[in-house]
């Protein structure tokens, strides 16, 4: 028998617990930077700085954000539907190959804001094809989409590495990558955001997909819950017994949320490829897809949660590698270790603190007080 | 016999602002049968949970014969002689009787000696009180009823003095509980003291000595059985007057609305769970289909409803047929005028973690009142569930309350609203009052009478045989899947029993 949790209050549900969780993590992430020999006071510093420090180091901070908003918002939303969506590394290496045959089709064409769309159709439309095949699975023969999503992710990883080796990679070239895109295939900067700050974005390739990542979290709103998909997704998610009993038709709202969360996951393609690197090179999802899982759980599937969870994410991997560059006992690894405790206090062990905090907050609150006090009478 | 087996003193126990027990004193009577009755939510059961050790009381104490002791686990309440039968038993299915009951007292790790030991001593406690079973079949093959004997064995062999029942007649034929019965006065001649949670008020009157009643998590009277009433006691319960008939005038029974032939549903292990089931109900009837749980009823109402295919067989709703038995769709059926008020509103007819209004809507999603252009008009949505709330007193009238947070009763509501309230042609009904408070009972009585006089037609299923025989005009007794036998409502309780138990259907089958 589990003991009911007692609500609380949204300032403590959704502000204080997070943060509680999050100092935890950081506590025994410094813990570890000591028992490396380290200052964890110096790594914090060079943490923060390293991530808000100067404006090219914000630009680099909301270049992560950017690429964990897309996975995090593709893992939120099958989530919805009761899928847990492991494959969004996947299906954003995919999503690469839209947004390549966009930029090799009309880089020298067609100027960036043309070009744009169409890799973003086509970035959407490649993961979201990846996506649909363990969806298809999943709600036609009960493949279990957790392994079939782990198992799409090698096989895009595969696949990938043979395209970028036998189509993409021009005739001579020793390097595993495409052609650099024409300024078509370049997404601008979004310097001039930073400069209403004050800031200078510098070398950052905080670029205008940022935009496009903040349009498609109020898009995953609307659609989870102003729309009758996203209604029927939440059934389904909550209760697939009570989804059946409302007429609605499983096998098809599993296979559109999964398509809709590849097709989020493969849009992150979009920074990297056309806002960074101008280019595909092997491997550029770098693991986004998995922290996209994170992002989620912590911003416990809600837009307003996942912007915020990204930026933390953004700021760990950013502020992560000032650490390692400043403090050469800390290796990069170290940095996997910070983010893997976050996201087990933000994840896994989310729960840990409420008993102790419900206690704290409702036994402060006037109303359990005056509650006590006639009892007594 | 005035020594007391249990004391409660002051127990206090809140789940963060909802205050589950407030400040409860009981006293409980070696040797007597104590019943304590309350409504769905009342506090009975996280009473009992703490008395077994599953919580702890925020405050007060409890002695147990005369020592004060603290539980802190159910290891804790079985050291002090307390047992319990829960109202889900829990009992490893595909274990034997035997494994079952020594399950957490193996005593070491070679399990041989303490098999000897164990299938001694249950010959022994079988002789004693005269529960019989074979301690060498297997949990699912034996009926509800064995399997509570079961249960109440492990207690006995555990040495318990004091025996906790939670609801223990849900499952069981008036003849099963008939039984149970016998077994609980062996008990308490034999010095055991057993307490008795419950909320149907005849098996109070039926069997305990002293009955205490819950309400709003207070402990609000201690009768003496005899010199009680079953009106007082729902007076108790509810805070207000109840009545507890239901008033209902002659059925004018007129077109068949919906007609069910040759019906036959297997379940996902290919077990046939409704065999050739045919009957036709017309409108402005109320059909009623007693029977135990599980002979089918489930699976019937599922195939009805287009959630369940159909093995073979007909269903044709206000004459056009329904496609049981291949893609009924119970969307496209809400459209042609079958609402369903299903059996298992938490998993089925709800979903908890949606605001109220969300649920006003579930299945009838794809209203275009509810849409505004592409997205859910939200506004149109809360005001069409604020009418509902209005029209059926659901409380708290809040729309956007979270599902989970309202009362059984007020739960039941919401799905009789949104059922109820798209004028269908059939209804079909699922334990209407399962878990729910008696207010909302006559409440719900009431609006099912009104669909019937409204030229509905009503299908109901429900375990609770005075439920059946007090709305039907005509009853369809259901065993093993089939239905066998019809009667009408004047038809005595243990005539319907012996159908529910299998015993009359047999022979009427047969001819």
């Amino acid at each position: 028998m589990s003991v009911p949790y007692a609500k609380l209050p949204g300032w403590a549900e959704y502000g204080l617990i997070p943060l509680v969780n999050l100092a935890v993590a950081f506590l025994i992430s410094g813990l570890v930077v000591l028992i490396v020999g380290e200052s964890p006071l110096e790594a914090a510093y060079h943490m923060v700085n390293g991530a808000f420090g100067r404006g090219e180091y914000i630009g680099f901070t909301l270049y992560y954000t950017t690429t964990f908003i897309f996975t995090g918002l593709a893992v939120a939303v099958a989530f919805h539907c009761g899928l847990f969506n492991i494959g969004g590394e996947g299906q954003a290496y995919i999503g690469g190959i839209g947004v390549v045959l966009a930029c090799l089709a009309f880089d020298r064409t067609l100027p960036w804001y043309l070009v744009f769309p169409i890799a973003i159709v086509g970035a959407a439309f490649f993961g979201a094809l990846w996506a649909m095949i363990p969806g298809w699975l999943q709600a036609k023969r009960g493949s279990h989409i957790v392994i079939t999503t782990i198992m799409f992710n090698f096989i895009a990883a595969s696949l990938m590495n043979y395209l970028l080796n036998r189509v993409f990679k021009p005739m001579g070239s020793m390097s595993l990558e495409t052609r650099t895109f024409d300024t078509g295939g370049q997404l601008p900067k979004l310097d001039w955001l930073m400069s209403i700050f004050g800031l200078s974005v510098g070398s950052a390739p905080f670029n205008i997909s940022f935009v496009l990542a903040l349009l498609a979290a109020f898009g995953v709103w609307v659609l989870i819950w102003r729309t009758r998909l996203g209604y029927e997704m939440r059934t389904m998610g909550h209760s697939p017994a009570a989804a059946r009993y409302a007429g609605i038709k499983e096998a098809k709202i599993i296979v559109i949320a999964m398509m809709i969360s590849g097709g989020l996951a493969g849009m992150m393609a979009l920074n990297p490829i056309m806002g960074e690197q101008f280019r595909m090179q092997l491997d550029f999802v770098q693991g986004a897809g998995f922290v996209g899982i994170a992002v989620a759980l912590m911003g416990r599937s809600h837009p307003a949660g996942i912007i915020p969870a990204a930026l933390l994410f953004g700021m760990l991997y950013q502020g992560g590698a000032e650490i390692s560059f400043e403090m050469p006992s800390i290796s990069r690894d170290m940095i996997v270790i910070i983010q893997g405790l976050v996201i087990l206090f933000a994840g896994a062990l989310e729960h840990m603190f409420r008993p102790a905090i419900t206690r704290v907050i409702l036994g402060l609150s006037p109303k359990t007080r005056d509650a006590a006090v006639t009892k007594g009478a | 016999m005035s020594e007391l087996a249990i004391e409660l003193k002051g127990i206090d126990k809140s789940f963060g602002l909802v205050h589950a027990n407030r400040n409860i004193n009981l006293k409980v009577r070696k040797g007597t049968i104590h019943g304590i009755i309350g409504e769905n939510g009342a506090g009975k059961s996280t009473l009992m949970s703490i008395l077994y050790g599953f919580y702890q009381a925020d405050y007060g104490d409890i002695i147990i014969d005369g020592k004060t002791i603290k539980i802190r686990d159910p290891n804790a309440a079985i050291a002090a002689g307390i047992g319990m039968v829960h109202q889900h038993f829990m009992l490893v299915e595909n274990f034997t009787v035997l494994e079952n009951i020594m399950l957490g007292a193996e005593e070491s790790q070679i399990l041989n000696a303490g098999i000897t030991k164990a299938r001694a001593e249950l010959k022994r406690l079988e002789k004693e009180y005269a529960l019989e079973v074979d301690p060498d079949a297997v949990i699912e093959e034996l009926p509800v009823g064995i399997q509570q004997r079961v249960e109440i064995l492990k207690a006995l062999y555990r040495k318990a003095d004091i025996l906790i029942l939670d609801e223990p007649t849900g499952v069981l034929t008036p003849a099963e509980a008939d039984h149970l019965f016998r077994i609980l006065r062996q008990l308490k001649d034999e010095g055991k003291t057993v307490l008795l949670i419950t909320h149907k008020l005849r098996e109070i009157m039926a069997i305990t000595d002293e009955v205490s009643v819950m309400r709003r998590g207070e402990m609000v009277a201690t009768r003496t059985t005899k010199d009680t009433s079953v009106e007082e006691l729902a007076e108790l319960m509810v805070g207000r007057r109840v009545l507890l008939r239901v008033e209902k005038g002659e059925a004018k029974p007129a077109d068949v609305k919906l007609s069910v032939k040759n019906l036959t549903v297997r379940d996902g292990r290919g077990v046939t769970m409704v065999d050739d089931v045919s009957f036709d109900i017309r409108a402005g009837e109320i059909v009623g289909i007693a029977g135990v749980a599980g002979n089918g009823q489930s699976e019937l109402l599922e195939a009805i409803s287009g959630i369940r295919r159909a093995k073979s067989g007909t269903v044709l709703l206000s004459g056009r047929e329904i496609d049981v038995t291949g893609n009924a769709d119970p969307a496209d059926l809400r459209r042609r005028g079958l609402a369903h008020v299903p059996e298992d509103r938490h998993h089925v007819g709800l979903v908890l973690k949606f605001e109220e209004s969300e649920n006003a809507i579930l299945g009838y999603h794809d209203d275009p009142k509810y849409r505004r252009g592409m997205l859910l008009d939200v506004d149109a949505i809360r005001a069409d569930a604020e009418a509902k709330i209005a029209a059926y007193d659901i409380r708290p009238p809040n729309p956007r309350l979270k599902t989970a947070n309202f009362s059984g009763g007020n739960q039941q509501k919401i799905v009789l609203a949104r059922e109820m309230e798209r004028n269908p042609d059939v209804l079909i009904i699922g334990q209407p009052t399962r878990g729910v408070d008696v207010g909302a009972i006559e409440f719900i009585h009431k609006r099912i009478i009104e669909m019937r006089d409204q030229g509905k037609a009503v299908l109901l299923v429900s375990v609770e045989l005075d439920e059946i025989r007090a709305l039907s005009d005509r009853i369809l007794v259901m065993f093993a899947g089939r239905v066998v036998g019809e009667r009408t409502p004047d038809a005595t309780e243990g005539e319907l029993g012996l159908l529910m138990a299998g015993v009359e259907g047999r022979k009427e089958a047969a001819e």
